[in-house]
């Protein structure tokens, strides 16, 4: 079987072309993979479409998030649960690209954005879920009743790429998360033709993981590269003042 | 608003709210001020909270140089484990929330309206906004409890006939803790559950967009 371990960041991401659509992983700081963000930013590709939970907070210190890409000029399209702070008063480096309509973006509640991958790795085209109905997001929008409930029907959300972090890997890319670095991980690892891991601890042999205590199997997993140390490797850090 | 003496400050309206949760309950708790509820003393009450990134049951955010940096709660907070917590993802997490195992769930709103609709996701003239997992939260949770100042900076009421802003979910608001009392919208305006220290029926009355109901 060919290696999924990458020696590099750069090389794991290096044929990632212009137009493709990226699932990056992470909620706050637990699963988000940085140093593949970053890497993404200096390989450079463009017209991209990036789905994650957040485009990146208002805090400090500054990480690689969506936004550091929609900066350089790399993204077309957003698909996110916020593209504003849940504060009015913090201002997330995405929301003035947002407003002055240099990207575009698709706002999607979270259980909704996390259920149209889950549906888009499980070979499922659309489902019908009560949430966003009555609301905004549903005007125009295909109904139906069930149980006597007005339901709103939603696209599955596949991913040419999944960007994501695991605590834990074996070399068949089976994958441990370590408490809420799991977030929406698994599901973007399913939903994407290609899934790429940056994993924090030494990539073990294969049969070293206890295979009933896998959260994501090595099936859906395609590339993967080690996190190395601070600070050639990102690693999360402590929050501290949110921006101002 | 802490040290005011009219009114309540705000962790005395997270802990109004908090005294209805029952035993045994599975409670969200919404970032910012209802995150305070889980600083209310719970007596003998067995309370799960249920963060929406995944984390079923924890405890108290932790202090600097304690943390775990894998471990967060919906607002980024470090918090930490109980004996019987457990982590699934994040389809799962809404699972949870989707089919209705959520006793309640508490959010902040910048308005809530006579018949149970509220809005928290929007303001006036933004584009796009902050859903999160609230639309979620609201559609599917058994209960909607709702915590936010009475009125706006301006002297505004935040309790209104009909929501102006872009709701979250419609009809689904049984209870809202407000700097002047606990509140429950009727369909036609809000019923007083209880006024909070100093404040008078008539004074509510007059800070209310809606018809107040005694």
């Amino acid at each position: 079987m060919r290696s999924k371990t990458f020696g590099s960041f750069a090389e794991a991401v290096a044929d990632i072309p212009d137009g493709s659509v990226i699932g990056i992983g992470g909620f706050a700081a637990p699963g988000t993979p940085y140093n593949l963000l970053k890497a993404l930013r200096e390989q450079g590709a463009k017209r991209l479409t990036c789905v994650g939970n957040t485009t990146g907070g208002a805090h400090q210190p500054r990480m690689p998030d969506i936004a550091s890409l929609v900066e350089n000029g790399q993204v077309t399209k957003v698909i996110a649960s916020f593209t504003a702070a849940t504060r009015p008063t913090d201002v997330l480096p995405f929301t003035k690209y947002y407003e002055s309509g240099e990207v575009e973006a698709e706002l999607v509640p979270q259980g909704t954005l996390a259920e149209r991958m889950r549906a888009a790795g499980a070979g499922i085209p659309a489902f019908y879920t009560p949430t966003a109905v009555g609301t905004e997001l549903a005007e125009g929008r295909e109904t139906r009743v069930f149980n006597g409930r007005e339901m709103l029907l939603e696209y599955a959300l596949p991913l040419d790429y999944a960007f994501i972090r695991a605590h834990r890997a074996d070399a068949s890319g089976n994958l441990v998360f370590r408490l809420t670095q799991r977030n929406f991980c698994p599901l973007m690892a399913m939903a994407a033709k290609t899934c790429i891991v940056e994993v924090e601890e030494p990539i073990l042999p294969a049969g070293a993981l206890d295979p009933d205590q896998v959260h994501t199997a090595g099936i859906f997993v395609q590339r993967m590269v080690v996190v190395p140390p601070a600070p050639e490797g990102i690693w999360a850090v402590r929050r501290q003042e949110r921006a101002k | 608003m802490s040290g005011t003496e009219k009114g309540w400050n705000r962790q005395q309206m997270a802990d109004r709210l908090s005294e209805k949760f029952e035993d045994g309950w599975l409670v969200n708790l919404g970032v910012g001020i209802p995150t305070l509820c889980s600083n209310t003393d719970l007596g003998g009450r067995e309370i799960t909270y249920h963060s929406e990134n995944g984390l079923i049951g924890y405890g108290p955010v932790l202090p600097a140089g304690q943390e775990d940096l894998h471990l967060v709660n919906a607002g980024g907070q470090n918090v930490s484990l109980k004996p019987d917590s457990v982590t699934v993802n994040h389809a799962d997490s809404f699972a949870i929330i989707r089919s209705g195992r959520i006793d309640v769930t508490v959010m902040g709103a910048y308005e809530v309206a006579a018949n149970g609709d509220f809005a928290n996701w929007k303001v006036a003239g933004q584009k796009g906004g902050g859903i999160g997992g609230a639309m979620d939260l609201a559609a599917c949770a058994k209960r909607v409890f709702i915590i936010l100042e009475h009125v706006t900076r301006k002297g505004a009421p935040r309790l209104v006939p009909a929501c102006s802003l872009p709701v979250t979910a419609r009809g689904v608001v049984t209870l809202v803790a407000t700097n002047y009392g606990l509140f429950a919208p009727t369909g036609h305006g809000f019923r007083v559950v209880e006024l909070a220290p100093g404040m008078s029926f008539e004074e509510v009355r007059a800070a209310t967009g809606a018809p107040l109901e005694s």
